[in-house]
């Protein structure tokens, strides 16, 4: 056997082992997927959106209660995390640019992206449902906003540098303050990247259990007050999957693939709002 | 010693002594340079990379200003002022002298909103006067014709050479005493050059005129007066025919016929 062959051959097994990894690795996404599909379809009906959560064994129930608290909390939580976050990016890539505070808030807002969600539920606790004396719609909002805060912040940031640098020249060359740079110009060549970088906060957040279980906690029954315990899908889903009636292990089901359908829906719409702003 | 001309007519700007250094470095990029720069006519600025060239035009507006650090001395003479002044107000100055860059710089934004945002900066929001002036502006960029229909559309479908007589109606638009033009031609076609340069020509009428080019070629066919710099230093300024034929300079010579650059 000549080299040549020999390293054809070698070239060879190496390429059918890492497509076999690459298949391996796939095929247990897709395994998650058709289990939840299966599952998931078979325990849905239209009473989950009708009606709220009740004892184990009544026809009546269903998922209203935490679908409703879930789109409560991470809207709240966006309407936190988003402004804060776009305005950092904005500081880092049009102010603070290469200076050590820049740095630094980059660094620790890397380090905050990797935090476990549950330390930071646990410090919503402390610092808001102790105080308060109860636990809050509001403190959940705030433990999934300082998880959403760093990815935003992040992406807008990364996405603000690609604008060119002569494009903002031109308009300063116009004649135009600083703050008309970055609203006129620079945002808009940046639009599609932050939007991007919004739903896929989003989608990260949608699916925290973690950081709720102590904050916003849960509930069996609908409601709106934002001062109250709040049910969430992810919540409410761990609560009936442990349980032992069948009927709430249905309706687990049921909410699993409603939030997963939600997240895959975030994530995919983001991607192509990125790939129609990249092909213009 | 450098051979500046005596410009007979009014100066737009008048560089005295002017010395700029960048942030951090030990020597000026521009060493003592004196230079008027004549009304309503065309100046090309020559010299080989790093010359410091386009350091100089980006004086003119204040553009290095936007990042800190960076020193002049000297003087920048201006409607009867120094515009190196701490109290100079740098968005009016911008708005007096205007700037064409290497690469067009269309806004991520409509054609119209493109040529009406100088204006809408001042302040402008009347549309009949809105919608005069973008058309006046684009007619004297030589661009009206091609865009009249699709003045709605993003502006970032036009060419490199459309985008290019874009920007120069968008700094025409606010009535500019003074353009600079950084080498406005480096990235176009030879037919896009050809339309911008007959447009610097028309345009000196209403406006004094500064180009950065590499090409020397472009300086002789478009300038009235040709400056060479080498080395931060402003070595010659003359009539343009004048510093082609008959230089005063060793430099200049050995540049334009090209024996360095």
């Amino acid at each position: 056997m000549t080299a040549t062959q020999k390293r054809i051959i070698i070239n060879r097994l190496a390429l059918a082992f890492s497509t076999l990894s690459a298949v391996i690795a796939l095929a247990f996404l897709f395994w998650i997927l058709a289990v939840l599909v299966m599952k998931g379809v078979d325990a849905l009906n239209w009473n989950i959106f009708i009606y709220e959560g009740s004892p184990p064994g009544y026809e009546d129930s269903g998922l209203k209660h935490a679908l409703i608290g879930q789109l409560i909390l991470v809207g709240l939580a966006t309407l936190i995390g988003v402004p804060l976050g776009i305005m950092a990016g904005t500081y880092l890539s049009e102010y603070g640019k290469s200076s050590n505070l820049a740095h630094v808030i980059r660094d620790i807002s890397d380090i905050m992206m990797s935090a476990p969600s549950i330390v930071i539920g646990a410090f919503v606790y402390a610092i808001v449902v102790m105080p308060m004396g109860h636990f809050s719609a509001w403190a959940g909002a705030i433990a999934l906003a300082i998880i959403m805060i760093p990815i935003i912040l992040r992406t807008t940031d990364d996405m603000l540098q690609l604008v060119p640098g002569t494009l903002r020249e031109a308009a300063f060359a116009l004649g135009a303050p600083k703050y008309k740079v970055i609203l006129d110009v620079v945002y808009r060549g940046a639009k599609a990247g932050i939007l991007t970088g919004v739903l896929l906060g989003i989608a990260r957040v949608a699916g925290e259990t973690a950081p709720l279980l102590f904050t916003s906690f849960n509930d069996n029954f609908f409601t709106t007050d934002l001062n109250e315990a709040m049910p969430s899908l992810t919540v409410t889903m761990f609560n009936y999957a442990i349980s032992p009636y069948d009927d709430w292990q249905q309706l687990g089901w049921a909410a699993a693939f409603i939030l997963s359908m939600f997240i895959l829906g975030l994530n995919i719409l983001g991607r192509l709002i990125l790939l129609a702003g990249k092909r213009k | 010693m450098a051979s500046i001309i005596d410009i007979k007519e009014e100066c737009a700007l008048n560089v005295r002594d002017f010395e700029f250094t960048y942030k951090g470095a030990s020597a000026p990029s521009l060493k003592k340079v004196t230079m008027p720069i004549a009304k309503n006519s065309v100046t090309a600025l020559i010299g080989p990379s790093g010359c410091g060239k386009t350091t100089l035009l980006r004086s003119f507006n204040r553009m290095h200003d936007l990042y800190p650090g960076n020193t002049y001395n000297g003087e920048i003479e201006f409607e009867g002022r120094n515009i190196l002044g701490a109290k100079e107000d740098l968005i009016h100055l911008r708005t007096k002298i205007g700037m064409i860059f290497q690469k067009p710089t269309a806004f991520p934004m409509s054609i119209f909103d493109n040529v009406a945002y100088g204006m809408r900066l001042q302040g402008i929001k009347n549309k009949t006067e809105l919608n005069d002036r973008v058309e006046k502006a684009l007619q004297d960029a030589a661009l009206w014709k091609e865009v009249k229909d699709r003045l709605k559309n993003d502006a970032n479908g036009l060419s490199g050479g459309q985008q290019q007589r874009l920007c120069i109606a968008r700094a025409i638009a606010v009535e500019p005493e003074v353009l600079l033009f950084d080498e406005p031609t480096s990235a176009l076609d030879p037919i896009s050059t050809q339309g911008i340069e007959k447009l610097v020509i028309e345009l000196k009428e209403r406006v004094s005129i500064i180009i950065v080019t590499h090409n020397m070629q472009q300086a002789a066919r478009v300038s009235d007066y040709t400056g060479f710099m080498y080395l931060g230093e402003l070595i010659e300024l003359g009539h343009t025919e004048e510093l082609f034929v008959t230089p005063k300079e060793k430099l200049t010579q050995e540049y334009i016929t090209g024996k360095f650059g």
